[in-house]
C-alpha cells in the first residue's frame, strides 16, 4: 500500500475512534483529537534561525492543531538537514515517523529568501516531491501555512485550510473590534473599531470584503467593508432594523433580513445597496438567510410554525419547506461547502449547542458539549466548524470537527470574543 | 479526482520548472521540487494589508429638555419572558408619549427593542424588533404618525444589566424610547 492509501486507512481508523487526548500550544488548545493520528516529523529547516519566525515550528503547530497528525521529534542534525539531504528511511521508520519533511531557507541575491522543502514517505521510502517558495521575511508565517497546506493535502487527500483567515469580534469594556486573523489565531489585525456592537460578519466569496451589522448609528445597519483599503459601503440602512447579511456564492448579491415593511423579512440587495427585492412573505420572523453552495437555495430561520426552526426555499423566492423538526429552538443555519450538511444552533434542555443535520439521511447530531454556543461557521474544506461559546464567563472561540470528535479552543486574553466567521480559500 | 490532481502536478513539474535532482534516495527516483518563485508561485501573505476604520468618536447624544420631565421622562417598557405585547402597567406611559407626538407633529422618536442574552444574536434582533414594533403600533393607534416613529432592535447587544440571572434578564427585556436629539 502506498503512503496515501496507508494514511487514508489511518484517517478512516481515526474517524471511527472516540478520543480524549489533549495538548496545548500557543493560544489554541486542542481539547480532543483522534487516537490514530498520522505520525510525522518536520525537521528544523536549515537556515531558518535567521528568521524571526521559525518556518518548521509553524508547520508543526498547524498540522498538530488539525488533530490529524502527531509530531515525532527530529533529532538534532549537524549539518542541519535540508530538502536535498539524503534520507535514511530505516531510521525514520524506527522512530515511527510515517512521513518526513526536510527543508531550508536561503538568502537570494535580490534580498528575498528562498524556502525549499520536500515531503518523504518513510514507509514506502519514497520522495513525494516538494516546493520552492520565494518570500520576504514578513511572509515567513504565510509560507509556513502554505507548506502545511501542501503536506496536509498530500497525506489526507483533502485541501488544507491553514492559509485561510478568520474574522471575529472582540469586546473589551465598551469597545468593539472586528478583527481578522490567520486560521491559527495569529497575526490579528483590526478592520473596524467602534463603541457600538458589531455582529454577523460574513466573508465575500473572494475573501476581499466583509459584510456585517454595525450599531454605530444606534440601530442595526448592514455595511460592506473592503479589507485592503477600509472603504465601507452601506448595503442596507432602511427604516427599522437591517441585519443578517449573507453573500450569494458569486458575490453579486446579499441576502439580508430587513424590517422596513414590518417584521423581520428576507430581502435580496446588491452589495452597494441597490436593487432591493423582498423574498419572504410571512407574518412572523424570517431571518439568518444563507445560500446553498450552488446558489439555488436559501436556508433561513423562521418562527412561522410557532417556534424558531430552519426552513429552505428557492433563492429567487417561492414555497418554503421546514428542515428542522427536533426541539423547539433551532437557529443560525450554515451549509457545509459540499452542500450536504446543515450546521445550526439547537436548544436542548436550556443548552444552546451546535448540531448537524445530514440533509440526505436526515440524521441529526449534537456535536458540542458546551451550553452557550453561537454563530457556527464551516472551514472552507468542511472539516471543522468554528463557533462562539462561553467558557469561565468569557466569550471564546472554539472549533469542532464536523463529526464532533476534534475540539479546539481559541481564547484571547482580556476580552470577550464572539461572532466568528471562517473565510474562504485565498488564491 | 486525485488522479487528475497528480497528473496536473506532474505536468507542472515537467514543464521547465527548476528541478531539484540532488536528493539521493535509496529506493525510488527523486521527484522534483516545484519552483513557485515566479509571479504565480509567490506566496501571497494570508494576512493581506488591513486598513483600520475607527468610529469610536461618534455617537454624541444631545439633551432634549422638553421630554425629560413627568411621565415623558419614563422611557422603558419591560416584558415577561417570550412576551412582546405592552403590559397594562405601561399603558399610561405609552399613551403619554403618543399624545406628545400627536401634539408635536415635528417631533420624532426612535424605539429600540431589546432582549435578554439567551439565544442567537440575530434571532434576538428579530425578537427585539417585535417588541419595538408593538410599542410603535400602539402609539400609531393613539394618534402618532408613521413618519414620527422608527422602531428598531438592539437585540441582546445592549443589556442594561450585565448579570446572567432572571433579575438581570428582566431588566434587559425591554423597549426604550428615545427622542430625536437623543440618538
Amino acid at each position: 500500500m502506498n503512503i496515501i492509501g496507508r494514511m487514508r486507512k489511518l484517517l478512516a481508523a481515526f474517524l471511527l475512534c472516540f478520543a480524549s487526548a489533549a495538548a496545548a500550544q500557543l493560544v489554541v488548545e486542542v481539547t480532543g483529537a483522534g487516537a490514530q493520528r498520522i505520525p510525522i516529523s518536520i525537521a528544523p529547516f536549515a537556515g531558518e534561525g535567521a528568521l524571526a519566525q521559525s518556518i518548521s515550528s509553524v508547520v508543526r503547530a498547524d498540522l498538530e492543531r488539525s488533530g490529524l497528525f502527531r509530531m515525532i521529534e527530529a533529532p538534532a542534525a549537524n549539518p542541519p538537514l535540508t530538502e536535498s539531504s539524503s534520507v535514511n528511511y530505516a531510521e525514520w521508520r524506527a522512530r515511527q515517523a510515517d512521513a518526513l519533511v526536510q527543508g531550508s531557507v536561503a538568502a537570494r541575491p535580490d534580498g528575498r529568501l528562498e524556502v525549499r522543502f520536500k515531503l518523504f514517505d518513510t514507509v514506502k521510502s519514497a520522495d513525494l516531491s516538494g516546493v520552492a517558495y520565494t518570500m520576504t521575511r514578513a511572509q515567513a508565517r504565510a509560507t509556513a501555512h502554505r507548506i502545511a497546506d501542501y503536506v496536509y493535502e498530500k497525506l489526507t487527500g483533502e485541501k488544507g485550510v491553514f492559509s485561510t483567515r478568520i474574522a471575529y469580534v472582540v469586546k473589551r469594556g465598551n469597545r468593539y473590534e472586528l478583527q481578522i486573523a490567520d486560521a491559527d489565531g495569529a497575526g490579528e489585525e483590526t478592520a473596524l473599531a467602534s463603541f457600538e456592537p458589531i455582529v454577523s460578519p460574513s466573508w465575500s466569496p473572494d475573501g476581499r470584503r466583509l459584510a456585517y451589522v454595525s450599531f454605530e448609528n444606534k440601530k442595526p445597519v448592514v455595511y460592506v467593508h473592503t479589507l485592503a483599503d477600509g472603504k465601507r459601503q452601506v448595503a442596507a440602512n432602511f427604516k427599522g432594523s437591517n441585519s443578517a447579511p449573507a453573500w450569494s456564492p458569486d458575490g453579486s448579491r446579499l441576502a439580508v433580513s430587513l424590517s422596513r415593511e414590518g417584521g423581520s423579512q428576507i430581502f435580496m440587495v446588491n452589495p452597494d445597496g441597490s436593487n432591493v427585492r423582498r423574498i419572504t412573505q410571512s407574518g412572523g420572523i424570517d431571518t439568518e438567510p444563507v445560500f446553498s453552495p450552488d446558489g439555488q437555495t436559501l436556508y433561513f430561520t423562521s418562527d412561522r410554525g410557532g417556534s424558531p426552526q430552519i426552513y429552505r426555499m428557492p433563492a429567487g423566492g417561492g414555497e418554503a419547506q421546514r428542515v428542522t423538526f427536533e426541539g423547539s429552538y433551532n437557529v443560525s443555519p450554515r451549509i457545509s461547502p459540499n452542500g450536504r450538511v446543515l450546521a445550526y444552533i439547537s436548544r436542548n434542555a436550556g443548552k444552546f449547542q451546535v448540531a448537524t443535520l445530514d440533509l440526505a439521511s436526515r440524521q441529526t447530531q449534537v456535536i458540542t458539549d458546551s451550553d452557550k454556543d453561537e454563530s457556527p461557521s464551516f472551514a472552507p474544506n468542511g472539516r471543522m466548524i468554528l463557533l462562539a461559546t462561553v467558557n469561565g464567563g468569557r466569550g471564546v472561540l472554539s472549533a469542532v470537527s464536523a463529526d464532533g470528535r476534534i475540539k479546539q479552543r481559541l481564547s484571547i486574553s482580556a476580552g470577550d470574543v464572539r461572532e466568528p466567521s471562517w473565510g474562504p480559500y485565498t488564491k | 479526482m486525485r488522479a487528475i490532481w497528480i497528473a496536473v502536478l506532474g505536468a507542472v513539474l515537467t514543464t521547465g520548472l527548476v528541478a531539484c535532482s540532488s536528493t539521493p534516495t535509496d529506493e525510488q527516483a527523486p521527484a522534483a521540487v516545484e519552483d513557485r518563485s515566479g509571479a504565480q508561485g509567490k506566496p501571497e501573505p494570508s494576512s493581506g494589508p488591513i486598513a483600520k476604520v475607527d468610529v469610536t468618536g461618534r455617537g454624541i447624544s444631545g439633551p432634549d429638555p422638553a421630554v425629560k420631565t413627568g411621565v415623558l421622562a419614563q422611557r422603558s417598557i419591560f416584558y415577561d419572558l417570550d412576551q412582546y405585547d405592552v403590559k397594562d402597567q405601561y399603558r399610561q406611559l405609552v399613551e403619554a408619549h403618543a399624545r406628545y407626538l400627536r401634539d408635536n407633529p415635528g417631533r420624532k422618536m426612535l424605539i429600540q427593542g431589546n432582549t435578554d442574552e439567551r439565544g442567537g444574536r440575530e434571532y434576538n434582533i428579530s425578537l427585539g424588533q417585535k417588541r419595538s414594533e408593538g410599542v410603535k403600533r400602539m402609539m400609531l393607534l393613539l394618534g402618532a404618525k408613521e413618519d414620527q416613529i422608527e422602531s428598531v432592535s438592539l437585540g441582546e447587544e445592549k443589556p442594561r444589566s450585565e448579570g446572567h440571572d432572571e433579575q438581570a434578564w428582566a431588566q434587559n427585556r425591554r423597549s426604550d424610547i428615545l427622542y430625536q436629539g437623543e440618538y
